[in-house]
């Protein structure tokens, strides 16, 4: 299971400060489990949203927002709603964020922050990574994870070590930080490219020999706990 | 005259860079620091260029120092986390060094030292604004310094870049890091005044100097290789047509270089000569730049 915890609402407020309509997406997966994109946690977005004067123009909670097929299948009937929005407030971990942000069409604000287990696909074979790191930065990146896309995970931008598009390290290997022009060209947002993104707190990142040694890592990853 | 003596009088800025050694034979960065130190206004000291182990940046610099030449010392986010870049920071100052050239690094995997952990745990953008933090007496946890630093940060730009998306993006990250404090800037290397005049007629607005990259071609080889492998190196056809022609290969790729300079010279507020291996034909090139 992928761990995810909600994201303050001020910062979620901060992100829909400039939408009048969103749409609200929950998943039924891990997120429903952490107690952070169920049913439950999406109506209580909506209201959240409505009381600070916005139009939420639908909701909806996806079994695996990980599932980039079942995703565009169920977003397809919500085209209208949909269209009427202005961004997607997403309510799951980093992969579901990045899965919606590739088939949408739309901006999509991250909604969580995702708790660091060792690094993961999703429960469905994903087409991207989270890193887990904590402090997801998917809403200033067009949905496109900097830390996985781009070979030096570099918060900034790029490094200028890009050919034709492609990373120096690997000719096969899309420059992640040009993915992330190119989404946020298309979404009319490349404004978003001068937010200043702070550097990680590794310590949220790279506590995988503290988090192994904890019940709760071992509730999650194994059979009952190691040694029981 | 310094680097900050030649920004602060206006000068047309001229900078060179040299590569410490793989070891601990410093006769030729010594012999080489004579023949530049009075010609250039700084000498750039890489920080263990294309990921490949060598001598440190900040020992080489400071045996410039004492030859009289001023160093700009390079400093990659490649190999050090934020304590040790802040701290080698204030080793830096203390040991008398002022101009810093924040890089983020080029990726270990493509050096001599493949399985190395990259670590990039703060990117260049970062690495500026915690020399600018540093200056004001804290560091980047917000803790008070005993005794500031007194640092003179530059960064690099690549205005070769290929794509639009590369390009844009090279521009935002100029932005960003004169935000947080560059003063000055240094490009990859440029083979035509047209890719200069583009890059300066969008960021003059910053009014922050830049010195234009020039690397001497010594063999038509060289530039198609440069072109194939080097992210933003475009050398133009004619220009490799040149040096397949030249009966001598050394004079024609001085000849060029100081072309290039001439012609830049009216774009931008200087030049940074990455001689790779031809640092002692520096003056050679200069002086063919009428310099």
């Amino acid at each position: 299971m992928i761990v995810s915890k909600l994201k303050p609402w001020a910062e979620i407020e901060g992100y829909i400060a400039g939408d009048r309509a969103v749409f609200v997406l929950g998943c039924n997966g891990c997120a429903q489990s952490s107690g952070t994109g169920g049913s439950e946690q999406v109506a209580k977005m909506k209201v959240q949203i409505e009381a600070a004067g916005k139009k939420v123009s639908g909701t909806s909670v996806v079994d695996f927002l990980c599932q980039e097929t079942l995703v565009a299948s169920r977003l397809r009937p919500r085209a209208e709603e949909l269209g009427s929005s202005d961004s997607i407030i997403v309510m799951t971990c980093g992969i579901g964020v990045q899965t919606v942000a590739s088939v949408a069409g739309k901006a999509c604000h991250p909604a969580c922050d995702t708790v660091y287990m060792g690094g993961a696909r999703g429960e469905w074979p994903a087409g991207v990574r989270c890193q887990e790191c904590g402090e997801c930065v998917l809403e200033f990146t067009g949905g496109i994870c900097p830390l996985s896309a781009c070979s030096k995970s570099l918060l900034s931008g790029a490094c200028g070590g890009a050919s034709a598009g492609k990373c120096e390290l690997d000719k096969e290997k899309p420059c992640g930080w040009e993915l992330i022009y190119n989404r946020l060209k298309s979404l009319n947002q490349l404004n978003k490219l001068s937010s200043f993104v702070p550097p990680k707190d590794h310590n949220k990142r790279m506590a995988y020999a503290r988090a192994i040694n904890t019940s709760f890592w071992n509730l999650e990853n194994t059979n009952g706990g190691a040694g029981r | 005259m310094t680097l900050q003596e030649a920004l602060k009088k206006g000068k047309f800025v001229i900078t060179a860079e040299i590569a410490p050694p793989k070891g601990t034979d410093v006769a030729d960065v010594i012999e080489i620091g004579k023949v530049l130190r009075h010609l250039v206004n700084a000498i750039n000291v890489t920080d263990q260029q294309s990921s490949t182990m060598r001598l440190g940046s900040m020992a080489v610099c400071v045996l410039l120092q004492k030859l009289g030449a001023d160093p700009i010392y390079q400093l990659t986010c490649r190999d050090r986390n934020r304590i040790a870049l802040q701290s080698d920071l204030l080793s830096a100052h203390v040991l008398g060094l002022r101009n810093v050239l924040a890089l983020t690094g080029d990726l270990p995997e493509l050096g001599d030292h493949y399985q190395a952990k990259q670590v990039y745990d703060i990117d260049s953008v970062h690495l500026l604004q915690a020399i600018a933090k540093l200056n004001g007496g804290f560091d980047m946890a917000g803790s008070e310094l005993k005794g500031r630093t007194d640092l003179f940060p530059g960064a690099v730009a690549n205005p070769g870049a290929d794509t639009e998306a590369a390009y844009e993006l090279q521009l935002i990250k100029f932005e960003k890091k004169v935000n947080a404090g560059a003063k000055f800037f240094q490009t990859q290397a440029l083979f035509d005044v047209g890719t200069l005049d583009r890059f300066m007629k969008r960021v003059s607005r910053f009014n922050v100097p830049v010195f234009a990259g020039i690397v001497p071609l010594k063999s038509a080889g060289m530039a198609r290789f440069m072109n194939k492998n080097i992210p933003g190196i475009h050398v133009p056809e004619d220009l490799i047509q040149h040096m397949a022609r030249a009966d001598d290969k050394e004079i024609t790729g001085i000849r060029i270089a100081g072309n290039l300079i001439r012609q830049f010279k009216g774009y931008c507020q200087g030049v940074h000569i990455m001689a790779i291996g031809w640092e002692k034909k520096v003056p050679a090139i200069l002086n063919a730049a009428g310099l």
